[in-house]
């Protein structure tokens, strides 16, 4: 048995199943973010003190990492877009980029937090490494999930290609999508955290 | 209807020689057959119903014969717990807590949306499966071990969760390990929501029969495609605020924990300046629309059987809808009428209290028109119908008596009182509750292909809505004498609390007798599966594409793709040869 609109896309809704999926866990992926960011507000503004971040965290790190998850966002749409125009060997050089891309926002990351906690500075420190160590730890387990995903797609998912190169094309883009909103995240998180 | 019924045996026959391929336990445990999960799930939310009715059954001895000794099984709960048989507050702190949790998380919810909502809504708008079969069985999987890390935080080193369902903060922060299992549960509990409203949402836009407009929907299906947009959004910000507590907890932040909090005389060493009334915020968030989530398949369920059982279309089904709809959205504005008691300044109270009393308007707009449905109607008074019926009134008293609760004025005396119980309990108890207990009279012969015994179902009935009565009617006149929900000696330490003590035996001899009300259901779920009366086929004379298919569906549902060629309700119409034009007859 075969589940309609998989692949194909439904006429009076314009969409696949993916598509929309994708869409709708995104909504509520954006209610988990907009609670934390509220949260981050009603904390830093009922509080006597609050740092500035830049003071505290090093924001050329930040701004390193900016660049990076942009360009693999920018990887991964030239990921999507290299199907589309059905030369697979392109799309696999574009999403490599993209999952190495996502490695090195992790090793900058790495580097950011080991250098903290030598400092001391726990997420027990105070509420501003409390909210930091949250916002930036669930973004990053975001970033993990879309790389795995991504992975997924370079290596063993790759053979839906030779069978339903559409369908295949489609589960790029769902998760090219998912890719974009881990950058947007980010997008807001960077000033957040490390401007404001 | 009989071309398909030819082809379906054959169909069925394909199937099963499919399916011998798939094994065991590819076939009833880890399979991802939209109704073998809906199955599941139903079966788990009674389980857990069940045992979420027995934690209450154990409370009720408390609060009837505050610190007296239970007999007979008294002792099984060892010293830690109950020494000599009578009960410690922090055992009735847990079983209070853990009720509430299993009662919401575990039992209703995936009774009403996993269960029923799995089970019918693929076949109600004649799909074949749900869109993404595989992230249905995980959706379960996830239900299954949130269930299984509630229940095993009840063996874990001081028990279980004790700070209420609603785990405030600082108290919950504060507290024991059970705690933190509470808060790994609700993340597997709030995944396995994620999953399915997705899935849910994305079949009922993309998988609907051919000619089934969103106006065509049975009411049924416009229930769980809301509930799931409130699952899908009010979900997400008790998640954030769950690894926040437990960052809390575990990190060692203070994320809920004032500044210079003092425990057992102690002044907590943690970094302090965080807000224990955001908790509350974020807590709400979700809870309000989850009261939603609760109530609005039950509506969908007492829908389709007034419908069915009065032989008439509903009356204003598409007021209704739009109803339904505003009233989805009216629940993200309102959840701060849970918190009047915390200080907010009168014009947030006055934000909320006037939202509140907008969001009873649809909630009206709906229970009028299922009253209104019955006029005129030749009524079939079988068990589905009992029960359906039964709901208007009791969900009638629920709601009504919630009106004061949002009214910032009179709901400072009211808040946290035996009133509170009452109000909330008429809602989920004798109104969604048996709005679950018609949808399984009701849909029982669509997955077994055998209907339930009417005479036991009567029994299960009468019994249940006089107990239901005897319980939670006393709690409003113990709750308006001011007596607190939270006391696990009934308050019988207080004099204004004494005129009332009585009324809280009545509410548990109800409570108990009720439990056995229960055992003619479960003889009769049991027992009907080999032995009830068969029925195959569109046993109630049903409008609606369900009934299309095959009792019980093979895999796949329909033989061919139905269609939709007209509304959901098209009984009685004049000039028509039967009493009923079904949805997917030509």
């Amino acid at each position: 048995m075969d589940i309609p609109y998989t692949v194909e896309v439904r006429r009076d809704t314009g969409l696949n199943n993916g598509k929309i999926g994708i869409w709708l866990f995104l909504a509520s992926e954006v209610m988990l973010f907009g609670a934390l960011f509220a949260s981050y507000i009603l904390i830093r503004t009922g509080s006597p003190s609050w740092p500035r971040g830049d003071t505290v965290l090093d924001y050329r790190l930040a701004t390193f990492n900016t660049i990076v998850l942009i360009t693999s966002s920018v990887t991964m749409v030239m990921a999507w877009a290299s199907l589309m125009r059905r030369k697979f060997g392109t799309f696999r050089i574009y999403m490599a980029a993209t999952v190495l891309l996502g490695g090195v926002f992790l090793v900058v990351k790495y580097f950011e937090y080991s250098h903290h906690l030598h400092l001391g500075e726990y997420p027990s420190h105070s509420n501003f490494f409390a909210i930091y160590y949250t916002l930036t730890g669930l973004h990053m387990l975001h970033v993990l999930g879309g790389m795995a995903v991504n992975a997924y797609f370079w290596g063993p998912g790759a053979k839906l290609w030779d069978k339903n190169p559409t369908w295949f094309t489609n589960r790029v883009e769902h998760s090219g999508l998912f890719w974009h909103f881990v950058d947007l995240v980010w997008i807001f998180l960077f000033p957040t955290l490390y401007l404001l | 209807m009989s071309e398909q019924a030819v082809v379906a045996p054959k169909s069925h026959d394909q199937h099963e020689a499919h399916h011998d391929e798939l094994g065991f336990w590819r076939k009833y445990v880890f399979s991802t057959d939209h109704k073998v999960i809906g199955i599941q799930y139903a079966v788990t939310g009674l389980l857990f119903l069940l045992f979420g009715f027995s934690l209450m059954m154990l409370m009720r001895w408390q609060l009837a014969y505050p610190g007296a000794a239970l007999p007979l099984i008294g002792n099984l709960f060892g010293e830690a717990r109950m020494p000599g048989g009578s009960m410690l507050p922090e055992f009735y702190n847990e079983l209070g807590a853990m009720h509430g949790t299993i009662m919401v998380f575990l039992g209703v919810v995936p009774l009403a949306v996993g269960g029923f909502g799995n089970f019918v809504l693929p076949l109600q708008i004649g799909a074949p499966d749900m869109a993404f079969p595989k992230i249905n069985m995980a959706s379960y999987w996830c239900l299954f071990l949130g269930g299984m890390t509630m229940l095993g935080s009840f063996l874990v080193p001081g028990g279980a969760a004790q700070s209420g369902w609603t785990s405030y903060a600082p108290l919950s922060v504060i507290a024991g390990t059970g705690q933190t299992w509470w808060l790994v549960g609700m993340i597997f509990l709030i995944t396995s929501s994620l999953l399915g409203a997705v899935n849910f949402l994305t079949t009922t836009i993309q998988l609907r029969a051919k000619g089934l407009t969103f106006m065509r929907f049975p009411f049924f299906v416009w229930s769980q495609f809301v509930t799931s947009f409130l699952l899908l959004l009010a979900f997400p910000p008790l998640e954030a605020a769950g690894v926040m507590q437990l960052m809390d907890r575990v990190a060692g932040t203070s994320f809920f924990l004032p500044s210079g909090l003092v425990v057992s005389g102690q002044v907590l060493a943690n970094a302090g300046g965080g807000n224990a009334v955001l908790w509350q915020h974020l807590f709400w968030f979700l809870a309000h629309p989850e009261v939603y989530v609760l109530i609005l398949p039950a509506m969908g369920i007492v829908a389709e059987i007034i419908a069915n059982n009065t032989r008439k279309p509903l009356w204003g089904y598409r007021s209704m809808v739009y109803a339904l709809i505003f009233l989805g959205f009216m629940s993200f504005i309102v959840w701060a009428h849970h918190m009047f008691m915390t200080g907010m300044g009168t014009t947030m109270a006055a934000f909320f209290q006037t939202t509140t009393m907008i969001i009873s308007i649809p909630s009206v707009v709906i229970l009028t028109a299922l009253i209104v449905s019955l006029w005129g109607g030749s009524i079939r008074f079988n068990t589905p119908m009992l029960f359906a019926v039964s709901f208007l009134p009791m969900f009638g008293i629920g709601g009504l008596t919630g009106l004061p609760l949002g009214l910032n004025i009179s709901d400072i005396p009211l808040h946290d009182t035996y009133y509170v119980i009452a109000h909330f309990h008429y809602v989920v108890a004798p109104g969604t509750i048996f709005a679950l207990f018609a949808g399984i009279y009701y849909w029982y012969p669509k997955a077994t292909g055998r209907k339930m015994n009417e005479t036991l179902g009567k029994i299960h009935w009468i019994g249940s809505l006089v107990c239901m009565n005897v319980v939670f009617m006393p709690m409003f006149i113990v709750g308006l004498a001011g007596v607190s929900r939270r006391l696990f000696d009934a308050g019988s330490g207080y004099d204004f609390a004494q005129g009332t003590m009585h009324w809280n035996a009545v509410s548990s001899w109800g409570a108990w007798i009720m439990g056995l009300f229960q055992i003619p259901f479960i003889f009769n779920f049991f027992y009907s599966i080999r032995n009830g009366e068969k029925a195959e086929g569109n046993v109630w004379q049903a409008t609606t594409i369900e009934w299309s298919a095959p009792s019980p569906p093979p895999h796949g549902n329909f033989a061919t793709p139905p269609q939709a060629y007209r509304g959901p309700y098209e009984y009685s119409v004049p000039g028509s040869d039967k009493d009923f034009t079904p949805q997917f007859e030509a």
